[in-house]
């Protein structure tokens, strides 16, 4: 198990590795910072100063070398627009993100996860076609149109709630009701077809035969085993609670890691661009990682065993 | 006459599927006395398993149940789900064709049997797990103990199998019902498990049903054996006498069609055609359109139940002698 | 009469990993492990075991449609070409090969009358306009109407199924046809119905078969010799009917045994030895004879040297150290 651990950790590792220079590499071939930054009718001087100051002259490579170096140690270099250093931009904007990812991500586990097992425990049923047309329209609404569609009806007609800005604990309803519509629709669909993937199991009949009240058969029987294949996109719905807010903050002003990541693009910001990159590719991997490990804690079959003759 | 275990009168089974109900179960009459051993025989499309599992109530909601089943005078028809959970495990127990697929992969073999020793007698901790190792000692388990831990992937479908019969042991049944147990096993294991089914029926005194599409396997293990065709019962015997001396022209299509290990070899009789599906079952005989023997009459009237000797009955119209078989007629070859 | 085919020391070994995870340690999964055996013009060898035991794979073997770990293939006395060789290709007109399940081999979207001309296109030995004619003249034989020329595989039922499989194998009248399982997935009177055109069909068109099964009734009807397998070698050949009545080899006595069979009354006494135990794994081959863990004659001998097939009686090849022992006959 540990070796399995170690290994997977590794892979880790190298994923953010590898997003990292992507990141690099990409930034720098899109664009020139110091034009952005600096106005296009700024004396030349004063755009190589910049570009001096900033490293940008360097080769490439010593470049990206310099970077990886100092990032090791945690420095992830400063942002351009203010000075201040890149990765503490970042992480103060985090607690604001997770204020509304995860109130989201308890919306779409408490919503869609029962609704998906209701649909599947009575296929074909009125029910079941209600919960399942909700929720093709749940996650083929795009999000922006969904939000303005809530701030239209909540905050314009009904004035019950306010439509940006993150002044108070009412400000985040909207944000949190809209990011948890689509992912709880996900979740429903994709629980109600584990559900009736494991109803339709030899074993399943088998523990009626033995007597076992339908209730727990359901519970302790199909559950466990539906679970398998859910854990996967909850896993992806974990690792998103840092990223996944990027059009919605920005729809409803909401001063998160979305909206930072938006403006630092826009400003060729490079230093803190790469540190977002780097913070968001390393929550979706701890997530992988995690939803690995569950695994084989809820699948025997994947656990590191020989075959018993 | 001692009174009937299980009773089963004019059972029917039927299948909807976009508003058209098809039959699968066709009337059975069928009874099995307290410690005895019935097989029941037949092919793909003969209803053989469908019978029981509407017996338990474990069919799927499109089917409609009809007729009645009883369990020493309890019907189980229409019964309300408390009622059949009882039932289930308790007084009738079932095992199935795929032992591997029918234990839950994410338990390990220990939590499954103590589950049933919970719910059936009751037991649990200490006394559940002691009882466990019992139960899997009977059914020749060796190195219980360990195989308590395992999760079923990690045994073999023999293994899994006997894990099914203790599980179904746990409840003390008056009634298994093993549907296909062997199928899906080698010979040799099959043979195994065949005999230990038969010492756990010497030892508790419990009856079985053994369903099988394998005239051998069903021969070798029961006292009476009885015929399905097309959900239909065309015929019913002891064993000896219906392997003998068959009587209706599908039991004796069947056994013709059998090759033998030993002896001469002869040609095989092939029945011509095929099963019919549930929904297009001819009017009156089912077997007709296939029988060598079948006369007009065959094909528009459904024939009657006619007692052929002792403990012995045929569905058929026509009277066929002892020792005559439909087969061996020139019309008869392939 | 010459041996249409002669397969020598056949061996197949694939490199596993014995565990899970990148440091799993490897292991030999040794399928098919020194197998003999000769198929004559016409006749049809038998070739049975429980799963694990590699005859699946020694049918592939034989036809070249795996390349062996080691040993050879003689087709009517030349070597077998490599794998996917143009030479490899133009042979499978004389070899051909049948499944357990007949709607998997056959494509679904074609009528059934296009995949049995198929093989004909393909080796390109008939003209356009003969094709048709060729596929009915085979329809024919193998029990099919002509109407069934333009149905889908789905319309027919599993015994059309392995009928339209067999016809699309025999068109260019092969020599050899390896059939695995190929009745198995079908009901008792259908099986009957296959049994008997394969029997019909090798009388008229003299094909030999490799006809690969469990179900030993079956392969007692069709085979003339039969060759019985365990954990990848042959334990005992010799002629079918014999073989069945009087097997030499302790696991063959099992097998025999383990058949069940309706008898009547009048019958002699069947012999029953009843193994205790599963197989072990052929990741796991026991030293020796493979057999001796679950063998209840077996010695220390056995543990230790690995019998080989000597001759025992007419015709008969038996691999075991204690087979000429009269004590072991009766002892059960």
């Amino acid at each position: 198990m540990l070796v399995f651990a170690a290994s997977r950790l590794l892979r880790a590792g190298l994923t953010i590795l590898f997003v990292m220079t992507f990141a690099f590499v990409v930034l720098r071939l899109s664009g020139d910072p110091a034009l952005l930054i600096m106005s296009v009718d700024a004396p030349p001087e004063a755009i190589k100063a910049f570009r001096h100051a900033w490293g940008l002259d360097q080769p490439i490579w010593d470049q990206y070398v310099s970077y990886i170096g100092h990032a090791m140690v945690g420095d992830f270099g400063k942002s351009m627009r203010d000075g201040r250093s890149a990765i503490q931009l970042v992480l103060e904007r985090v607690p604001a993100t997770l204020a509304i990812t995860l109130p989201a991500l308890a919306l779409k586990l408490g919503i869609g996860i029962p609704a998906g097992i209701y649909a599947a425990l009575h296929r074909n049923s009125f029910a079941d076609r209600l919960t399942m047309a909700v929720s093709v329209a749940g996650f083929t609404m795009p999000s922006f149109v969904l939000a303005l569609l809530l701030v239209l009806v909540f905050s314009v007609n009904l004035g019950w709630l306010p439509a940006s800005g993150a002044d108070s604990a009412t400000n985040a309803i909207l944000p949190i009701v809209t990011l948890g519509a689509a992912g709880a629709a996900i979740m429903a669909r994709f629980t109600r077809s584990a559900m009736l993937e494991v109803l339709g199991q030899p074993y399943i009949r088998a523990a009626s035969a033995k007597g076992v009240a339908w209730h727990r058969v359901i519970l302790r029987h199909a559950l466990p085993n539906a679970a398998i294949p859910t854990v996967t996109i909850i896993g992806f719905m974990i690792g998103s609670v840092v990223a996944g807010a990027v059009v919605v903050e920005s729809v409803f002003a909401w001063p998160g890691i979305g909206r930072l990541l938006v403006s630092a693009v826009a400003n060729r910001d490079l230093a803190v661009v790469q540190a977002l990159l780097m913070v968001i590719a390393a929550s979706m991997v701890m997530a992988n990682f995690t939803v690995d490990m569950a695994y084989g804690w809820l699948d025997p079959r994947v656990r590191r065993t020989m075959v018993r003759s | 006459m001692i009174d009937p275990l299980v009773e089963i009168a004019g059972l029917t089974v039927d299948f909807e599927k976009d508003g058209h109900a098809s039959r699968v179960v066709a009337g059975i009459d069928l009874a099995v006395a307290p410690g005895e051993a019935l097989g029941i025989v037949g092919e793909s499309g003969s209803g053989k398993s469908v019978t029981w599992l509407a017996a338990l109530g474990l069919l799927p909601t499109q089917a409609r149940v009809g007729g009645s089943v009883r369990i020493a005078g309890q019907e189980l028809i229409g019964a309300p789900m408390r009622t059949l959970e009882n039932v289930r495990g308790r007084r009738i127990a079932m095992i199935f064709q795929d032992p591997s697929s029918c234990l839950n992969p994410v338990h390990r073999i220990g939590w499954q049997l103590v589950e049933a020793l919970k719910l059936h007698r009751g037991l649990d901790g200490n006394a559940a797990n002691a009882e466990a190792l019992r139960l899997l000692d009977q059914v020749g388990i060796a190195d219980a103990r360990r195989r308590l831990e395992d999760y079923p992937h990690q045994l073999s479908g023999g293994l899994n199998q006997r894990v099914m019969i203790a599980m179904a042991l746990a409840g003390q049944p008056d009634l298994l019902i093993a549907d296909e147990p062997t199928t899906a096993l080698d010979a040799t294991i099959q043979a195994q498990i065949l005999a230990l089914l038969g010492r756990i029926r010497r030892d508790t005194g419990m009856a079985l049903v053994l369903i099988s599409h394998d005239l051998g396997v069903v021969a070798e293990n029961v006292d009476r054996v009885a015929v399905m065709y097309a959900g239909r019962l065309v015929e019913e015997a002891l064993g000896q006498d219906l392997f003998e001396a068959p009587r209706h022209p599908y039991t004796q299509g069947l056994l013709a069609a059998l090759p033998a290990l030993t002896g001469p070899r002869r040609r095989l009789a092939a029945i011509p055609g095929t099963v019919p599906e549930p929904g297009k079952v001819p009017a009156g005989c089912a077997f007709a359109p296939r029988c060598p023997l079948a006369e007009p009459r065959c094909l528009h009237e459904p024939p009657p139940v006619q007692p052929v000797g002792f403990l012995h009955r045929a569905t058929c119209h026509l009277q066929v002698e002892a020792g005559f078989s439909a087969w061996a007629l020139p019309r008869a070859a392939e | 009469m010459t041996d249409l085919l002669e397969a020598n020391e056949l061996t197949r070994h694939y490199q596993v990993r014995s565990g899970r995870g990148p440091f799993a340690g490897k292991a030999t999964l040794r399928a098919v492990d020194g197998v003999s055996l000769r198929i004559e013009r016409g006749r049809t060898l038998g070739l049975v075991g429980e799963s694990g035991c590699g005859k699946s794979t020694t049918g592939k073997l034989v036809l070249g449609l795996i390349e062996p770990t080691a040993g050879t293939v003689r087709y009517a006395g030349a070597g077998m070409p490599p794998i996917n060789t143009a030479a490899w290709r133009t042979l499978r007109r004389h070899l051909q090969m049948v499944y357990q399940d007949p709607l998997g081999a056959l494509d679904r979207r074609l009528p059934i009358g296009v995949q049995i001309m198929e093989p004909l296109a393909i080796h390109g030995t008939a003209t356009p306009d003969e094709r048709g004619e060729r596929a009915r003249t085979i329809m024919d034989a193998v029990g099919l109407q002509a109407h069934h020329f333009d149905r889908y595989p789905h319309e027919l039922s599993g015994g059309q199924r392995q009928r339209v499989v067999l016809a699309r194998a025999l068109i260019t009248e092969p020599d050899l046809l390896v059939c695995d399982e190929p009745i198995s997935a079908l009901d008792v009177s259908i099986q009957a119905q296959v049994v008997n055109l394969l029997l019909d069909l090798q009388d008229r068109l003299g094909v030999a078969y490799l006809f690969i099964s469990h179900d030993l009734k079956v392969v007692r009807q069709v085979c003339h010799d039969v060759a019985v397998m365990y954990l990848g070698r042959i334990v005992e050949q010799g002629d079918a009917g014999h073989l069945f009545a009087e097997p030499a080899h302790p696991y063959t006595r099992a097998l025999v045994s383990a058949i069940p069979v309706p008898v009547s009354k009048g019958s002699p006494r069947r012999e029953r030895l009843l193994l205790s135990g599963d197989p072990p794994s052929p990741i796991d081959i026991p030293l020796g004879c493979a057999f001796h863990t679950r063998c209840p004659f077996s010695t220390a001998q056995c543990r230790a040297e690995t019998p080989v097939l000597r001759p025992h009686g007419d015709g008969r090849l038996v691999a075991c150290h204690r087979v000429d022992e009269p004590a072991l006959r009766t002892a059960a």
